[in-house]
């Protein structure tokens, strides 16, 4: 045995005593974690999952159909149906409106074939009144839907547990009905418009941030301590009051008759009223406004780490005032450019009801249709699908600023 | 720290115990809030509670089915009664978070409004989606559902409702389609496309509004001709100082409804409660307050005639009206709502 390894073993010994010695103390440091682990698990990490869960999730044709699933199996694909699978149809019908789950089914398969929930309904009330067959003469009688192969390869492929459905829709696709996957018709196609809409509009909101945050954020830090207590009041100040209080006094200034046209006539700058409310330009002014301090708060927190005397000692080594600001000074305000635009543009994907106040018709995003979805038309699959969609596009964007800046260049704090 | 646990546990118990005696005496009304709940409050709760000593504790929410499935899924029903819109009860109904209604303690339904009696709901008020615009600014305007497309004889911007509910049909009105065969030719693909074709004629001067508050405000600010909007907020509007009118010509109705959430406390005092909401006198009282028609013929002679004008459902303004079909939207909503955002986007 040499001398060195010796001395590597007695090292690593002293090492493990140490950890073994700190052993208590990172335990209870740990257990004072645990109320916070626990609290994210409870309101973040378990949504999320139940999210991923909800948008693959299809339980309605498998519990209420489950005769005619059955029943179908012997199905050619092709045709319509032959006596058995309209008996088991009726058989599932008729419990189904017994329990009153029978809409439950139609709402689901109506995603796929519009009119789909009137018809199952209809159905199952008469089916509730049959006593014996032959069925299927009744079914085809009652609606032309129920001869068409469609309808029944929908129902045959939703027997699954999973779906792909919603993720599918989510992004403007559809299965066709050989299984294959393909683009919706072209006024169908909404969601990926949307979602490059929402990116659009976040990136603007970020870009402008970025150039009017910047500078204030210097001056925040070379003001003289009185006049930087003023101005970060002002930066702040907007960040306490309400988002959609924000928002109204934008609808007061950019409306017609608002403040701003009323100023631009008096100074004869138009003879006419600029449109300035439901537009893009509305949408992106309000959100600019209120993402300011997400942007502006970060770079400063950086700038105010950065010794002046470097600048000053870059000037004196015989650099040019711009040379200097550029080679010694903006790439140490990195780390807090990084974070600042990283959070203005995550906060921005998720904006709703800015769009819809300010903005026109085209200036909706995601959110808005993620709040429809659930509020209203109860659609929960599609509303995960879409908030899936989002977040992985999120994760996207995340990675992509780590691969480039690198994770220690991003100062959040 | 051990101590406050041993005795937060009995008082938390205590409290536990007491809940239900609290609650004795008492029902847990929800509504949408605002002007409308004020009235509801005046004429319907405040009477109900001098009749009968059972004091209603209200809520609010803005109309989200979410709540109250929620609410029914986590088994923990605490209110009584909400009131919801029809697309709620359609929905509700469907999925099992309503109770069924039991009409024979209600009464006959013959009494009752086209469209506002249901298995899961009875209904509250009729309200009227109609054309309306400011007469301070507008001295001669429009008259009939036509003049909404008219840009020659009205140039301007007008306001819609961004939703297609209420706009293709009112494009089909003024296309010439009879009020009864509306939804006939919407159920057929020439018929949306007729009726987005009507839309595109006036598409590049239409804002949309998306709040109720909106409408009338959009035509206090001049930043529109005309507008459709709920009766009620033009009529809210005009209390405040305004002259706006509505064009009663091709009206569309829609109706509001009590309704029991699955898993409700006392199944048996929620239908008390509405059996004395539904009540003709207590109906028409609510007239006084907010221009929204009583859901029962029988109603009508207790509204005193100056109420009577405003409301959607007085025969002089229900000359041309069309009910919504809400069974038609449960079953299209989705689709059409999707084309009407590719359309908006073009």
């Amino acid at each position: 045995m040499s001398v060195t390894e010796t001395v590597d073993i007695e090292r690593i010994r002293t090492f493990v005593a140490v950890r073994r010695a700190a052993r208590p103390a990172r335990r209870a440091a740990l257990s004072l974690a645990l109320p916070l682990v626990g609290f994210l698990i409870v309101a973040f990490i378990a949504p999320i999952l139940y999210l991923l869960v909800t948008a693959v999730d299809n339980p309605e044709t498998r519990s209420i159909l489950p005769r005619t699933l059955t029943a179908l199996e012997s199905w050619d694909g092709v045709s319509t149906p032959d006596e058995p699978v309209f008996a088991a149809l009726a058989a599932d019908l008729k419990l189904a409106k017994e329990d009153s789950t029978a809409s439950q089914a139609g709402k689901r398969l109506n995603y796929e074939i519009p009119g789909m929930r009137s018809k199952v309904l209809a159905a199952s009330r008469m089916a509730a009144g049959l006593e014996a067959g032959p069925y299927r003469e009744k079914f085809l009688d009652q609606s032309e839907i129920w001869a068409a192969p469609e309808t029944w390869s929908v129902i045959r492929r939703n027997g699954a547990g999973l779906t792909p459905y919603y993720l599918l829709t989510a992004v403007d696709l559809q299965q066709s009905p050989s299984g294959g996957i393909e683009g919706v018709a072209p006024d169908q196609a909404i969601f990926l418009p949307i979602l490059g809409r929402t990116l659009l509009v976040a990136g603007i909101v970020t870009g402008l941030t970025l150039i009017l945050g910047y500078p204030v954020a210097y001056v925040l830090t070379i003001a003289p301590r009185t006049i930087a207590a003023v101005m970060m009041l002002m930066v702040l100040l907007p960040l306490w009051t309400s988002l959609l209080v924000r928002t109204t006094a934008w609808v007061v200034l950019l409306q017609s008759d608002g403040v701003i046209n009323a100023v631009l006539m008096a100074l004869h700058l138009t003879t006419e009223k600029v449109q300035l409310i439901f537009t893009r330009f509305g949408t992106v002014t309000a959100m600019t406004h209120i993402q300011l301090p997400f942007t502006i708060l970060p770079i400063y927190s950086v700038m105010r780490s950065i010794q002046p005397t470097q600048l000053r000692a870059a000037r004196s080594l015989g650099a040019g005032p711009t040379s200097a600001f550029w080679r010694i000074y903006a790439p140490q305000t990195l780390p807090g450019v990084v974070a600042g635009c990283l959070m203005t543009f995550i906060l921005s994907l998720g904006y709703y009801i800015t769009p819809a106040l300010v903005g026109g018709p085209q200036d909706q995003m995601v959110s808005n249709f993620i709040s429809v979805y659930i509020n209203r038309d109860l659609n929960w699959g599609l509303a995960a699908a879409l908030g899936v969609v989002l977040l992985l596009v999120t994760l996207a964007i995340y990675g992509l600023f780590l691969r480039l800046v690198g994770a220690d260049k991003i100062k959040l704090g | 720290m051990k101590k406050a646990y041993a005795t937060t546990v009995p008082v938390l118990g205590l409290l536990a115990l007491a809940a239900p005696a609290l609650a004795e005496g008492s029902i847990s009304v929800m509504s949408f809030g605002g002007a409308y709940q004020e009235a509801q409050r005046k004429a319907v709760f405040e009477t109900y509670t001098a009749a009968t000593g059972i004091k209603v504790d209200e809520q609010e929410y803005g109309g989200e089915i979410a709540k109250i499935a929620a609410m029914v899924e986590s088994g923990n029903t605490t209110v009584d009664v909400v009131d919801v819109d029809a697309p709620t009860l359609l929905q509700g109904c469907d999925d099992g978070i309503f109770e069924k209604i039991d009409w024979t303690r209600i009464g006959d339904q013959a009494d009752w409004l086209e469209g506002t009696t249901s298995d899961c709901g009875v209904g509250t008020i009729v309200y009227s989606t109609a054309l309306a615009y400011n007469a301070a600014t507008l001295p001669k305007g429009p008259t009939v559902i036509a003049d909404l497309f008219d840009t020659a004889k009205f140039p301007g911007k007008r306001g819609l409702w961004k939703n297609p509910a209420t706009n293709l049909e009112f494009a089909l009105l003024a296309d010439g389609v009879p009020a009864a065969q509306v939804y006939e030719v919407l159920s057929t693909p020439g018929g949306v496309d007729r009726a987005f074709a009507k839309l595109d004629t006036i598409k590049q001067d239409i804002v949309w509004w998306e709040a109720g508050a909106q409408a009338p405000q959009l035509l206090a600010s001049g930043e529109v001709v005309m507008t459709t909007a709920w009766n009620g907020r033009i009529y809210n509007a005009n209390k405040e100082g305004q002259d706006f009118r509505i064009v009663w010509d091709n009206q569309i109705l829609d109706s509001n409804y009590w309704v029991i959430p699955k898993g409700a406390k006392n199944p048996e005092a929620s239908l008390e409660f509405i059996t004395y909401a539904v009540e003709p006198q207590v109906l028409a009282g609510t007239t006084k307050y907010i221009p929204y028609g009583p859901v029962r013929a029988s109603a009508a002679e207790f509204v005193t005639p100056e109420d009577a004008a405003n409301l959607p459902t007085s025969p002089a303004n229900m000359t041309v009206a069309l009910t919504l079909d809400n069974a038609f939207w449960a079953d299209n909503g989705d689709e059409i709502r999707k084309r009407f955002t590719t359309w908006l986007a073009q």
